[in-house]
C-alpha cells in the first residue's frame, strides 16, 4: 500500500538553513547537509529545500547545497524558490534534485509549467499553491495579462457578489504571501494539473507559522479537485495536525518545518503516532 | 566497470553516487564503445518513454545495449530502463520499445488513483532473486511513474506492488534485472539493492 509521506521542509538562505514565521523573522540555524542527514536517519520520506535567498548573485549557492546533499542522502529532494527559467530547472536536476517547486513564475506565465513538464517530465514539476481565504478588504495585484486568454482566464476570481452564499473561496498569493492575485486557488490547481504539474504543494498562508493546524477545508477541496498528489503545508503545531491533513484533508503527503526543525517531535515519532491512528506510513 | 548510460533523461548523478556509496565502481557514459566494453550496463531514467527511446537511438547505444543483454552481461534497468525492455508503450499513442520482453507499457487507469504513483510503496517478492538478497518481502521503495509494465510471460515477474491493483514492479530473467522504483532514492533499502547488483556483476 502506498504510504502517506512525511516531508520536513528546510528554508535555506545563502546556503544556510533558516526558518521563518510567516516567511519573516528568519533566524540562522544550521548546515543544510547536516539537517538532511539528520532527517534521513529519522526516516523522513522526502526533503524540501525552500530557497529564500534574496539576492540574485547568491542564487547559485543552492546548487552546491543540493549537490552536497544528494551525494550523501539517498532520498527524494525538492527545491523551491527563485525558479525563473528552464535552465534553472535543468541546473537543479543536474545537481541531484528530483523535483522543483514553482510558484511566482507559474503565475507570471502559466504556460511555463507546460514547457517545463514537456521538457523534464511532469514527475519533477511541482506547483506551489500559496492560498489565502479571500476577505472583503483584500488588496490585489494588477490583473495578469494572460487573463484575456480564454483558456487561462477561467482561473480568474469572479468579482464578489453578496447574493451568493457558497463555501469559502481562496485566492493565490505570491512573494511569501505578500502579494495577492485575483486567481481562484482551486481552479488554479486544476489548471496547473492540466498544463502538466505532477504534484501540488499547497500552503495555507492563513495558517503558515501559526501552529493552528492545516486549513482542512482548503486541503480537502484541492485534494478532491485534482488527480495529482497534493502535499499539505502551513500550520502544523501537533502530530494530530498531521493526521488531520492526511485523513480529513485527504492530502497524500504532509509537510512541516518548525515542529521537526526545533526538535519538538522527530519524524519517527510522527510516524509512530500516525500508524497508531491507522494511517499508512513507512516505518 | 559498470556503465551507466547517460542519454539525457534526468537524474543520473544519484545512481552514480549510490553505487559509489556502496563501493561499486561505475562510470557514466554516452558512448557506444564504452557500453560495448562494460562488464554490466545500468539504464536509469525518468520521464517519457518516447524521449527515452529517441535518446538511446540518437546516441547509437541501442545495439550496444541489446548486445550486452544478449551476451549475458548483467543489465539493471531503473524506471524507464525497465519499461523500454518491453514491446511497446501506449504513452503518446504507441511507441516501440526494445522488445527484449514481450508485453506492453500501460497507464494507471483507475479513476480514483492519484497519478503519478508517487511515494513509498511496498515491493512483494515473487522470486528468490539475488538482486533482493537481504531485502525483506514487503520492503518500501520510492516510486514515481504513471505507466507500468504488463509482461506476457508471468515467469519473469520478480516483484509486484499494490496501487489500486497489483502491478509488476520488478522483472528478472537470467542476466536481466529491472525495477520500476528508484533504488537510488530509496535510502538504505535502495543502496542494498545497488550493492546486490554489484555483487551479481563481480561475483563477490
Amino acid at each position: 500500500m502506498l504510504a502517506k509521506r512525511i516531508i520536513p521542509c528546510l528554508d535555506v538562505r545563502d546556503g544556510r538553513v533558516v526558518k521563518g514565521v510567516n516567511f519573516r523573522n528568519l533566524t540562522d540555524a544550521g548546515d543544510p547537509v547536516e539537517n538532511a542527514r539528520f532527517y534521513d536517519e529519522q526516516g523522513a520520506d522526502e526533503l524540501v529545500f525552500l530557497d529564500v535567498t534574496a539576492s540574485h548573485e547568491k542564487r547559485r549557492i543552492i546548487l552546491d547545497v543540493v549537490a552536497r546533499t544528494a551525494d550523501d542522502v539517498f532520498m527524494p529532494l525538492t527545491v523551491g524558490g527563485g525558479i525563473r527559467a528552464l535552465e534553472d530547472i535543468r541546473d537543479l536536476l543536474n545537481a541531484g534534485c528530483d523535483k522543483v517547486s514553482i510558484n511566482t513564475t507559474a503565475v507570471r506565465d502559466p504556460y511555463f509549467i507546460k514547457q517545463a513538464s514537456e521538457r523534464f517530465g511532469s514527475q519533477c514539476i511541482v506547483v506551489a499553491v500559496d492560498a489565502k481565504r479571500i476577505r472583503e478588504d483584500m488588496v490585489y495585484e494588477p490583473e495578469e495579462p494572460w487573463f484575456s486568454d480564454p483558456y487561462l482566464g477561467e482561473v480568474r476570481l469572479p468579482p464578489p457578489s453578496p447574493s451568493e452564499s457558497g463555501g469559502p473561496v481562496w485566492a493565490i498569493s505570491t512573494h511569501g504571501g505578500r502579494k495577492m492575485r485575483r486567481i481562484d486557488a482551486v481552479k488554479w490547481a486544476e489548471k496547473m494539473q492540466e498544463l502538466g504539474a505532477g504534484e501540488i504543494l499547497l500552503t495555507s498562508m492563513d495558517r503558515d507559522g501559526t501552529k493552528d493546524g492545516y486549513d482542512i477545508g482548503l486541503t480537502r477541496t484541492i485534494s478532491e479537485a485534482v488527480r495529482v498528489p497534493v502535499v499539505a503545508s502551513g500550520g502544523v503545531g501537533t502530530l494530530e495536525h498531521l493526521r488531520e491533513g492526511l485523513v480529513e484533508g485527504k492530502a497524500d503527503a504532509a509537510l512541516a518545518a518548525s515542529i521537526f526543525h526545533y526538535r519538538e517531535y522527530s519524524v519517527h515519532e510522527a510516524k509512530e503516532y500516525l500508524r497508531s491512528k491507522g494511517v499508512p506510513v513507512r516505518i | 566497470m559498470i556503465a551507466i548510460i547517460d542519454y539525457g533523461m534526468g537524474n543520473l548523478r544519484s545512481v552514480e553516487k549510490g553505487f559509489r556509496k556502496v563501493g561499486v565502481d561505475v562510470c557514466v557514459t554516452d558512448r557506444p564503445g564504452v557500453v560495448e566494453k562494460a562488464d554490466a550496463v545500468v539504464l536509469p531514467g525518468v520521464g517519457a518513454f518516447r524521449d527515452c527511446m529517441e535518446g538511446l537511438k540518437r546516441l547509437d547505444v541501442v545495439d550496444a545495449v541489446i548486445r550486452a543483454v544478449k551476451d549475458g552481461r548483467p543489465y539493471l534497468g531503473i524506471c524507464l530502463g525497465l519499461q523500454v525492455l518491453f514491446t511497446e508503450s501506449e504513452e503518446f499513442g504507441r511507441c516501440r520499445g526494445l522488445d527484449i520482453f514481450r508485453g506492453r507499457v500501460v497507464r494507471f487507469g483507475n479513476s480514483d488513483l492519484k497519478i503519478p504513483h508517487m511515494g513509498w510503496n511496498q515491493v512483494n517478492l515473487k522470486q528468490d532473486n539475488p538482486l533482493f538478497a537481504g531485502i525483506g518481502d514487503g520492503s518500501y521503495f520510492y516510486f514515481v511513474h504513471s505507466y507500468y509494465v504488463v509482461p506476457e510471460d508471468g515467469s519473469i515477474v520478480a516483484a509486484t506492488t499494490d496501487y489500486g491493483a497489483e502491478f509488476t514492479s520488478a522483472v528478472c530473467r537470467d542476466n536481466i534485472f529491472a525495477v520500476q522504483f528508484h533504488p537510488e532514492k530509496s535510502q538504505k533499502t535502495g543502496l542494498k539493492l545497488l550493492e546486490n547488483f554489484g555483487k551479481i556483476v563481480y561475483g563477490r
